[in-house]
């Protein structure tokens, strides 16, 4: 069937079998990879997509159901000013390893910054509980996101 | 802390990743973004039944199939001769099963198809009629008289033994135990686990018939292994093989072995004339891919009554699942277990290691194990807090009684490893006055006097990684040496080429950090080659926290061949003698005369001028190396858990963690701590969560991730490190490995503060995983199996 999917800000019309999964609907209809898929089972984040605006794991939502919806993905984390805050703070503070999980945890960690822009150490952990990572024992990307808490402004990029 | 000070040193230091420019972008290049023209999609049909008779396989409505390209089973690879391939360890794994499956979930047949949807539809379509077969799920029962045999393939094998090792010396340990005051014996587990990447194992496969070249992307730690072993299974000469290795989500030694997959992937290439990718999913991934440990060990230990230890000694049962697949060097099947002895200066050492087939994945050797080093050193750790049990003595003291001194370094271990240095004495204390010892054992007792359970559990590790000098380690008789390549073009900006392949290790910051050190050329301004077996040196790759320990030589000392090459082009430009020029990092200037110097850039530009060269200078500014390690290195480390038990509940909350680490020179102090934040995780993964279990039919029980649990946010508490700094006296820099110390080092440290935690209940020693339930249980007195479905 037809649908009509706003990806970070840019609208795709296609045309899908009802069964496909958004996580592939991004990654091979429309080339943005960078959203993993890491299990079957809805347990390791990896594929994190906003939703209008809520996170969502996108191997658990049907391509169809985003019809007419606001999709954001680690590509529209950019913006012109340069890199956001979030993904600013991963590079500071080494939140990230193989890099695998990194976009499923900066969208979380971006919506978690919408909604409490001063989150505690115990917010930020129950934010990415949902989210598997295996390299870095999460220390580092609890920091990450206290780093883009407390640079709001998109400063000192250097990645 | 968080904020390196400078973010781009010339040499070593907390440099920020050159790699996290494009993953935080969503920019990085993992196997499953290849996209090739007409690529198709493969898929496999799996085994339902741990131990069964094929009877015959009907792939028709499958191959009727719109969109279906190629069904492959068993009988179409036998006629290409590729139904089995040879394994790490010089035994054979069925690619797809022909006369019997061996393991639930083992490789039936293949699907090709247009996309990975259509490819699993008719994976449905499939009949396959199995007669079921007894099954061996217990690895005790592997060698009990008529137990099934699983290779019955094999010529003349009528049991399931694979092999038996030895280390040590036995004689002399059995007289030390007669002789000893107290002797101490325990069955220690070691449960079969599973490394579990974030990203499963992929390939994409592209056969080019006009050229007769195979390239193949995939998810390999070791591509340049990988391409050797491809030219001995298929046949294709190694020039007109290319294995590409892309970003990898992690490998942690699940990445290192070839899978049916990766060999599918070519055969459906080569049938269908098209790139084919086969990606496989989480469930696939832990049931069929390496798995970890599976060691059921027996442990004893002699001392005296005050407490010095005397002796160790050890027997195994290894679980090797079907195949004997286990990536270890090839003179030692059990790995480098024997380094049991562990930090500790004992008179006499010996263990007995017996490998067994059951109907399980075949592995072992994964998850930052260093080569079986996990369980020696759980083993140890294990056994030393059993004698404090039975000695009734702190745990830290009999460690400090017992622990080798500086002095004693270089150490000759009783089954004869030689230890490069070591201030062990030093790194403990570190970590007891991090954590205020004396202060916690009071806070300890005050507790329990409420009825209240807490548990300080320590562990203090030796590892041994850098495999490895090629007069003993080889694999699969590639000598374990490592190729380095380093080109400085005209402007001074230089391209280093790799052997080993980084899964998130930063090497492509880390190994530019060393040539920046070694030439003065900013990191900026040196790219990382690697994963590509067409552009990078031959060499054995990235496991066993060997990328440092080989490669960071080769890399250092390419580096310095260069710059014996660049004083030479210097001493022409300055129209003086090579040794009348002194190098201070980044350039070269005439002793006594400092104003008198050459940058290495401009050097680089006069490298390839017309400026005239001494007899038999070629000119330009490049070299290549090959190091082939004198020893390993063993970094070392001291943990500290803290753990509040409920013994009504089983449940464990890990308080904190101090972790004291010595890798010798920091090349990058920042990647070391997140490498050992990732391995500490590992640590409370494994001692409290995380189990492949299987039950009498060999169904496995960790099949997912709904119930093989690995560690989120909540389960980690905010990890405390320290650090000391004994450099390895034979290394170039000075540096040993460490990314798997952490793995290594913390199971134990977990496990030792929840029994220390239940001591006082009477519970000596309980398996891996402390689950509640199992902690419940073992409070209660209740004995448990954790590694079957089987309980009391």
């Amino acid at each position: 069937m037809q649908i009509t999917v706003t990806v970070n800000g840019e609208s795709h019309t296609r045309d899908v079998e009802p069964r496909l999964l958004l996580v592939h609907f991004l990654r091979n209809e429309l080339g943005l990879t960078g959203t993993h898929w890491g299990c079957d089972t809805s347990n390791c984040g990896v594929c994190t997509v906003t939703l209008d605006g809520v996170p969502v794991k996108s191997c658990t939502v049907l391509a169809v159901m985003a019809d007419g919806k606001q999709v954001g993905t680690v590509e529209g984390l950019e913006g012109p000013a340069g890199l956001d805050p979030v993904q600013q703070g991963f590079v500071q503070c080494h939140g990230l390893q193989c890099g695998f999980c990194t976009p499923g945890m900066m969208i979380t960690a971006r919506a978690l910054l919408d909604k409490n822009p001063d989150p505690s150490e115990s917010e930020i952990r129950e934010a990415i509980s949902g989210q598997l990572c295996r390299c870095t024992g999460y220390e580092n990307i609890v920091r990450s996101v206290r780093w883009a808490a407390e640079h709001p402004a998109k400063e000192g990029a250097d990645a | 802390m968080t904020v390196t000070e400078n973010p781009t040193p010339m040499g070593f230091g907390r440099m920020h990743r050159k790699e996290d420019a494009r993953f935080v972008r969503g920019r990085g290049n993992y196997v499953d973004d290849i996209q090739l023209p007409g690529m198709l999609h493969g898929s496999f049909l799996r085994s339902p039944y741990a131990h069964a008779k094929i009877v015959s396989i009907d792939t028709s409505a499958a191959e009727a199939l719109p969109g279906v390209k190629a069904v492959i089973t068993g009988k179409v690879l036998e006629t290409l001769n590729l139904a089995w391939m040879p394994t790490l360890s010089y035994d054979t794994q069925a690619v797809l099963a022909t006369d019997k499956v061996r393991f639930q979930n083992q490789e039936v047949a293949f699907v090709v198809a247009e996309n990975h949807y259509i490819a699993r539809d008719a994976l449905e379509l499939i009949e396959v009629e199995y007669e079921p077969l007894p099954v061996v799920a217990d690895a005790k029962q592997a060698l009990a008289p008529g137990a099934p045999v699983i290779r019955d393939d094999k010529e003349g094998k009528t049991d399931n033994h694979i092999f038996d090792w030895s280390a040590g010396d036995a004689e002399k340990t059995e007289r030390v135990f007669a002789e000893s005051e107290v002797v101490v014996a325990e069955d220690v587990l070691y449960p079969r686990v599973h490394p579990s990447p974030l990203e499963t194992c992929g390939a994409v496969a592209d056969f080019d018939k006009v050229t007769g070249k195979l390239t193949i992307y995939s998810t390999t730690q070791a591509p340049h292994a990988h391409r050797t072993v491809y030219a001995l299974v298929a046949g294709l000469p190694e020039h007109k093989i290319r294995v590409i290795s892309p970003d990898i989500g992690g490998g942690f030694g699940g990445k290192v072995g070839i899978y049916p997959g990766y060999v599918l992937a070519i055969v459906g290439s080569i049938v269908t004339g098209k790139p084919v990718k086969w990606m496989e999913d989480r469930n696939e991934h832990l049931t069929a891919t390496a798995f970890a440990r599976d060691y059921h060990m027996r442990g004893e230990i002699a001392a005296t009554k005050d407490g010095k230890i005397r002796a160790l000694r050890v027997k195994v049962l290894a679980d090797h699942g079907a195949f004997n697949g286990t990536a270890q060097p090839t003179k030692f099947p059990a790995g480098f277990f024997h380094i049991f002895t562990g930090s500790y200066d004992l008179e006499a050492a010996s263990c007995d290691v017996t490998g067994v087939y059951t109907n399980k994945a075949p592995g072992g050797v994964a998850y930052a194990c260093s080569f079986r080093i996990t369980e020696a050193a759980y083993l140890v750790e294990r056994m030393i807090d059993v004698l404090a049990y039975e000695l009734k003595m702190d745990p830290a003291e009999l460690r400090l009684k017992n622990l080798l001194k500086p002095e004693q370094f270089p150490y000759t271990t009783p089954t004869g490893w030689e230890y490069d240095s070591g201030d062990y004495p030093r790194a403990l204390k570190l970590a007891m006055d991090m954590v205020e010892y004396d202060k916690l054992r009071a806070e300890q007792a005050e507790k329990l006097s409420r009825g209240e359970y807490m548990g300080i559990g320590i562990s203090f590790f030796t590892e041994g990684v850098g495999a490895g000098p090629r007069k003993h380690m080889d694999i699969l008789g590639l000598g374990m040496a490592d190729g380095a390549e380093l080109r400085v073009h005209p402007t001074g900006k230089a391209v280093l080429r790799l052997s080993v392949q980084t899964q998130g290790q930063g090497h492509e910051t880390t190994f530019a950090q060393i040539v920046a050190e070694e030439l003065g050329i900013s990191p900026d301004d040196i790219d990382v080659v690697h994963g590509d077996t067409d552009q990078t040196p031959f060499g054995l790759g990235t496991y066993g926290s060997r990328s440092t320990p080989v490669s960071g030589a080769a890399t250092a000392i390419v580096a310095r061949k260069v710059r014996d090459r660049a004083r030479i082009v210097a001493s022409a430009m300055l129209e003086v003698s090579p040794d009348d020029l002194e190098w201070e990092k980044g350039k070269f200037f005439v002793k006594g005369d400092p104003d008198q110097a050459k940058t290495i850039q401009e050097i680089a530009m006069a490298a390839h001028s017309s400026l005239e060269l001494p007899e038999g200078v070629e000119g330009h500014l490049d070299a290549t190396t090959v190091y082939n390690p004198p020893n390993l290195t063993y970094p070392f480390g001291a943990y500290i858990c803290v753990v509040d038990v409920d013994p009504a509940t089983g449940q464990v909350k890990v308080r904190r963690f101090i972790a004291v680490d010595d890798c010798g020179v920091r090349i990058n102090p920042m990647i070391v701590e997140g490498q050992v934040h990732g391995g500490l995780a590992d640590g409370i993964g494994m001692a409290l969560m995380q189990l492949m279990a299987f039950d009498e039919d060999g169904n496995h029980l960790g099949a997912s991730l709904m119930d093989y649990l690995l560690p989120t946010s909540l389960e980690c508490p905010s990890w405390e490190l320290g650090e000391t700094v004994t450099p390895s006296p034979h290394h170039p820099i000075g540096a040993k490995g460490v990314g798997e110390s952490a793995t290594v080092g913390s199971p134990a440290a977990v496990v030792n503060a929840v029994l220390d935690a239940l001591k006082p209940l009477g519970v000596r020693h309980a398996d891996m995983p402390l689950t509640p339930s199992n902690v419940w249980r073992a409070a209660q007195g209740r004995p448990i199996r954790t590694d079957l479905a089987i309980t009391e």
